[in-house]
């Protein structure tokens, strides 16, 4: 009997091993839960994209600035706001001219941000702890380029997850992100095996979207709402016209491996924890920094700072999100697309921009692209899928580290004839993709 | 995929790559103690350093600052030690670019340790600079 079971241990060994594999590989395919589709680079596409079949991308504008996000008018202008002014501009004017590229009409606002939207006559923008609004004519064109009104001051402003993405709804309201100045509210930010912070005070001014009006002055927390809570940093974030709610992507937290290495392996630390998209309602909570989201598990983790230990499940109290991408991914742009130019299965879905992970090693890094999921009245009907691909100009396993991406993609825009313009903040370069047989 | 990336990552590990500035150490395969430090430092520079600093020592835009060519790394032995030592708290300007995430402490590192990723680190991604010996992590360590 002893001898029957040793000679067959090996084989049987063996045979498991390669179930095991292939269910692992089936597994993980299904749980990411990602459509793949055939993309390939237009017919006389300048750009280096790779886009589905009838979709093409040109080149507008490389304005050699760390362009974030950006708007375009029924005009054709198109506002764009740098992370960091270039000559004392932080919001660069372009005009689409008839060959398809933008030149540069003008420029103001001496700040760096990345929060931009038009909306009801203004133009809002943002610095990292303030938001002003331009009075725009019926050309939408500012009018006062010098004397923005200041609405919301006085922000937190940590050292990292400091932008001010915002959004407006059809009642005069604005949503206005605050990140997290820590990455998992430990109580040394980074260090390995640091606790958790007893429940996480910075979520008092940080880590969620506040409510503001959006035509008063220099309103601050007193006379705002903490609209939505434990979101570690938001900085894509849309109204979604079809329900009327607001949707945000989460910047989900960094190095679990490099901080609880006794729970998480370097490869798991590379796809955990999901970048979640919420549907987000007044009062809501989406858990950080206690849970994060284990998109294979379909779970919320109770977080290693505050007990957990990468099994333990949190089931109550928290949203779950609607969408759960690949950790790391860095979603900087979200936009629900309500044009008419591309086919019917686009409208009201979502594209959302990755800038691309950082934090993956030794993995190679991931995102870098624009994604899509379809929806219908406000919920996914589909898997996500890769739209746009290919803004590193490197293959996927060839890029250890965000410094070779030639770029990265940070906001999104639709245009007046329903192209989807897509900005870049390494080398700002401003990218309009358009459907057409 | 994963398994190519992981061979190609033991094949560099066990090579070990060029050693410059202190490869004079390696004669006839014996090697010096400096060689030994760098080869520990690199193994230990993967582990504890290169998510954030990233594998060619680059660092991440905005993020995490490069350990190329820079002051805090070519410069005096005594500040980077204390990097380590302590972590790094204030915001990081270089060649024009701010670099803003915490660096925590890695004082659980031992002397030698600290010593050994030093050692590496002044000695890769285009750095040369003088190695640094147990006995002045110590120093510091003492000393706060």
């Amino acid at each position: 009997m002893k001898s029957y079971n040793l000679r067959s241990l090996p084989v049987v060994r063996a045979v498991l091993l390669f179930c095991l594999f292939f269910s692992l590989c089936f597994a993980s395919m299904k749980l990411m839960a990602q459509t793949e589709l055939k993309l390939r680079q237009a017919p006389g596409d300048t750009t280096q994209l790779r886009l589905p079949e009838h979709f093409s991308a040109i080149v507008i504008a490389d304005l050699k600035a760390k362009a974030r996000h950006l708007v375009v008018t029924e005009q054709g202008l198109i506002y764009v706001k740098l992370a960091k002014p270039v000559n004392g501009e932080g919001i660069i004017v372009l005009k689409l001219g008839k060959d398809g590229a933008a030149g540069k009409i003008g420029g103001f606002g001496n700040y760096g941000g990345t929060g931009i939207y038009l909306k009801n006559g203004y133009l809002y923008a943002s610095s990292n702890s303030e938001v002003f609004r331009y009075k725009l004519n019926e050309e939408n064109e500012v009018i006062n380029p010098e004397q923005p009104e200041r609405i919301i001051t006085g922000l937190i402003k940590g050292r990292q997850h400091e932008t001010k993405s915002l959004v407006l709804d059809n009642n005069g309201n604005i949503y206005v992100n605050i990140g997290s100045p820590l990455n998992s509210c430990q109580q040394n930010d980074r260090q390995r095996g640091s606790m958790g912070i007893p429940g996480c005070p910075l979520l008092d001014s940080a880590g969620g979207i506040w409510q503001f009006r959006a035509d008063k002055p220099d309103q601050s927390y007193g006379q705002g709402v903490r609209y939505a809570t434990g979101l570690r940093n938001v900085v894509g974030l849309d109204w979604n016209q079809e329900n009327n709610t607001l949707y945000v992507m989460q910047h989900g937290r960094d190095q679990l491996h490099d901080i609880f290495p006794q729970y998480y392996d370097e490869k798991t630390s590379s796809l955990l924890p999901a970048e979640c998209m919420y549907m987000v309602h007044k009062g809501d909570d989406a858990g950080f920094p206690f849970i994060y989201y284990d998109q294979f598990k379909k779970a919320k983790m109770l977080a290693p700072e505050y007990g957990g230990d990468g099994k333990k499940q949190v089931h109550d109290k928290y949203i779950d999100p609607v969408v759960a991408f690949p950790g790391h991914m860095a979603p900087n742009g979200l936009l629900f697309y309500t044009g008419n130019m591309f086919p019917d299965r686009y409208k009201n879905g979502a594209f959302i921009a990755f800038h691309g992970s950082w934090n993956r090693s030794p993995e190679p890094q991931g995102g870098y692209m624009v994604a899509f999921v379809p929806f219908k009245n406000g919920r996914p009907s589909g898997d996500w899928e890769v739209f746009a691909d290919n803004f590193s100009e490197l293959s996927g396993s060839d890029l250890m580290s965000p410094r070779q991406a030639k770029y990265r993609p940070c906001g999104l825009a639709l245009g007046p004839d329903g192209a989807l313009y897509v900005t870049d903040d390494v080398k700002g370069r401003i990218f309009k993709i358009v459907y057409g047989k | 995929m994963g398994t190519f990336v992981i061979f190609i990552f033991a094949f560099e590990f066990f090579t070990a790559g060029r050693l410059p500035g202190i490869t004079q150490g390696a004669i006839n395969g014996v090697l010096s103690d400096s060689t030994e430090s760098f080869v520990r430092g690199k193994a230990l520079y993967k582990s504890h350093c290169m998510s954030c600093h990233q594998f060619d020592g680059g660092g991440v835009d905005n993020l995490n600052p490069p350990l190329i060519q820079t002051p805090y790394v070519l410069g005096s032995k005594t500040g980077l030690i204390n990097i380590v030592l302590k972590g790094f708290k204030e915001r990081v300007d270089i060649d024009g670019n701010s670099y803003s995430n915490n660096m925590p402490p890695l004082n659980y590192l031992t002397d030698q340790q600290i010593a050994d990723v030093l050692t590496y680190v002044r000695n890769d991604f285009s750095n040369k600079a003088a190695l640094i010996k147990a006995s002045d992590v110590k120093r510091l360590r003492g000393g706060r």
